[in-house]
């Protein structure tokens, strides 16, 4: 068990320790735009005909944050000092540690993006992308690049938006309408739990929640690996953020790349928040508004602490 | 049995009638059409153990097998992608839509092939939610649910590609599509590897043929006139 541990912190390490990167990058400075084994259509322009059909890889990309606006050419230096040694020399997710990350980093060639407030399969906004930034993805190896600064942040995504064609073809999709929460009632949980039944959340998430369906051992991601389904009973925070609207948008826009769908076209806008408020009530051991209230009926108190007594809040009762 | 025949016939039938109308009317051109068969022995195909979803594993007497090789008497093999690669320009969609069937916790059909930005019809005839996530690497990666008694998906691909789909809820559950730049194309049929690509004017074309575990072949034809011109595909079959 222990050595386990000391593996996972190893790999963990690795995920971040910028040192082999630095190493590997010694004319970072010097050599200013482009990394010294950039493959070679950088220097040689293409033909005028052909740039107008095929995107240019090397054309400047930009970020729109807030008042902040990233430049890919800051960002380049900070991928190649911060980002390559996982997602990759061409961000294609096959950097040197890749190989060894439970959960494959992100293929930016791909540009399928799990955390979107915009619908299933459509690009994310520059902000969606610069708040995985900030918190990171929980359950996987990527940390939290708080460290930086929202400036660096933003150029980090301004970069990473060069890798793929699709940035400079197509606009990001539409956020999906959020409506302000309505107040929280008993009926609403209880609504929300039909819901829970109806759309099958459980084929995957389990009767309690615990990420134990029937569906659960079958699952992989668009990367043929092995992925479990979201614990509630474990309360961690959600991969794409903690709020009841993160919540929201996580199940209206699917989690792209996983088997976890967007259900946007099947749930009404109120009845998702109902959804919602019975979502926080699985979370037995992490305290909240909808799970206080809905403790405070019999019914409810009965489900809750029988829940927290067959708890097996990791997960590990799920066979492989 | 009989009953699932009369329905795959009239499948095809459907399908055969949509292709012919599909497209911009054309002066009478040629046709390129023929059958595919394999060589060899053929992976046996596995049943499929549906218990874990009662509401499906009861409309089968037998459990349904796995269709990643469909064969047919004559050594043919069935849901073979035959279409003009080279040689054709591309074409508009037609208006009319194509379906894409979720019935019994499988797909019917198991391979539906439709042009590029065609209107895409998805299903759900079951009593139970599925996922329906094409695993596009050119065209957009998407991932519905859709609950029983919901209205059918329109979806569109606007690049053409092969695209293995797949529900995560029932993984069992494996189809294709084949988006494809122009109404030259059929699917070899499950009675008799037979297919006719209707529509062409007389020119040199590529044919191409694509099974979903066997990869592609391809033959050169030139038409002239109104001919038909025979293509036959022999796939070699492996038993793994």
């Amino acid at each position: 068990m222990s050595l386990m541990k000391i593996t996972k912190l190893a790999v963990a390490l690795l995920a971040v320790c910028p040192l082999a990167v630095s190493a590997q990058q010694p004319q970072s400075e010097q050599g200013s735009a482009q990394p010294a084994t950039q493959p070679a259509p950088a220097q040689q322009a293409p033909p005028a005909e052909k740039a107008a059909v095929t995107p240019n890889r090397n054309a400047p990309m930009e970020s729109h944050i807030g008042k902040y606006t990233g430049h890919s050419a800051a960002g380049k230096q900070l991928y190649y000092r911060y980002c390559w040694g996982c997602h990759g020399f061409r961000g294609d997710g096959n950097g040197e540690n890749g190989p060894y990350l439970n959960i494959l980093p992100r293929n930016f060639v791909a540009a399928t993006f799990k955390c979107r407030s915009t619908p299933t399969g459509t690009l994310p906004l520059d902000q969606d992308l610069y708040n995985s930034l900030v918190r990171g993805l929980n359950n996987s190896n990527m940390p939290s690049w708080i460290t930086l600064t929202s400036q660096n942040r933003a150029d980090l995504i301004a970069f990473i938006k060069t890798f793929s064609p699709r940035w400079q073809t197509e606009k990001a999709g539409d956020p999906i309408n959020v409506p302000a929460e309505p107040a929280l009632t008993l009926q609403s949980i209880k609504h929300g739990q039909e819901l829970f039944q109806k759309l099958e959340c459980w084929k995957c998430h389990g009767q309690e929640g615990r990420g134990d369906g029937p569906s659960a051992s079958t699952l992989t991601d668009s990367n043929d690996q092995p992925i479990r389904p979201y614990n509630f009973a474990a309360g961690s925070r959600f991969k794409c953020g903690v709020t009841n609207s993160d919540l929201y948008k996580i199940f209206l826009t699917g989690v792209d790349g996983t088997p976890m769908p967007s259900f946007g076209d099947v749930v009404k806008p109120e009845e998702a928040w109902d959804l919602v408020h019975y979502l926080r009530t699985l979370q037995v051991n992490k305290k909240s508004p909808e799970l206080t209230l809905w403790m405070s009926t019999s019914e409810g108190a009965a489900i809750v602490s029988a829940q927290k007594i067959t708890g097996t809040p990791t997960g590990s009762g799920i066979k492989q | 049995m009989r009953y699932k025949q009369i329905i795959s016939a009239a499948f095809l039938l459907t399908g055969v009638a949509a292709m012919s109308f599909a497209g911009p009317p054309k002066p009478a051109g040629g046709s390129v059409s023929g059958k595919v068969t394999y060589e060899g022995t053929p992976a046996k195909q596995k049943p499929i153990d549906m218990s874990k979803e009662p509401s499906c594993a009861k409309q089968y007497t037998t459990p349904p097998t796995t269709e990643t090789v469909v064969t047919g008497p004559g050594n043919s093999l069935a849901d073979v992608v035959v279409y003009i690669s080279a040689g054709a320009p591309d074409e508009p969609p037609p208006s009319q839509a194509v379906t894409f069937d979720q019935k019994g916790c499988r797909y019917t059909p198991h391979v539906l092939a439709f042009q590029t930005n065609q209107e895409l019809k998805v299903v759900n005839d079951d009593q139970t939610s599925h996922n329906i996530h094409p695993l596009a690497k050119i065209n957009h990666e998407w991932n519905k649910s859709q609950p029983p008694g919901t209205p059918p998906l329109s979806e569109k691909f606007a690049q053409a590609e092969f695209i293995p789909v797949k529900c995560n809820v029932h993984p069992w559950m494996h189809g294709n599509f084949a988006v494809l730049k122009n109404s030259h194309y059929a699917v070899s049929s499950r009675e008799d590897g037979s297919f006719t690509l209707p529509n062409l004017p007389a020119g040199k074309y590529t044919v191409t043929a694509w099974h979903e575990s066997y990869g592609t072949q391809t033959q050169d034809v030139t038409i002239s006139g109104s001919e038909t011109k025979s293509v036959n595909f022999v796939f070699k079959a492996k038993p793994y």
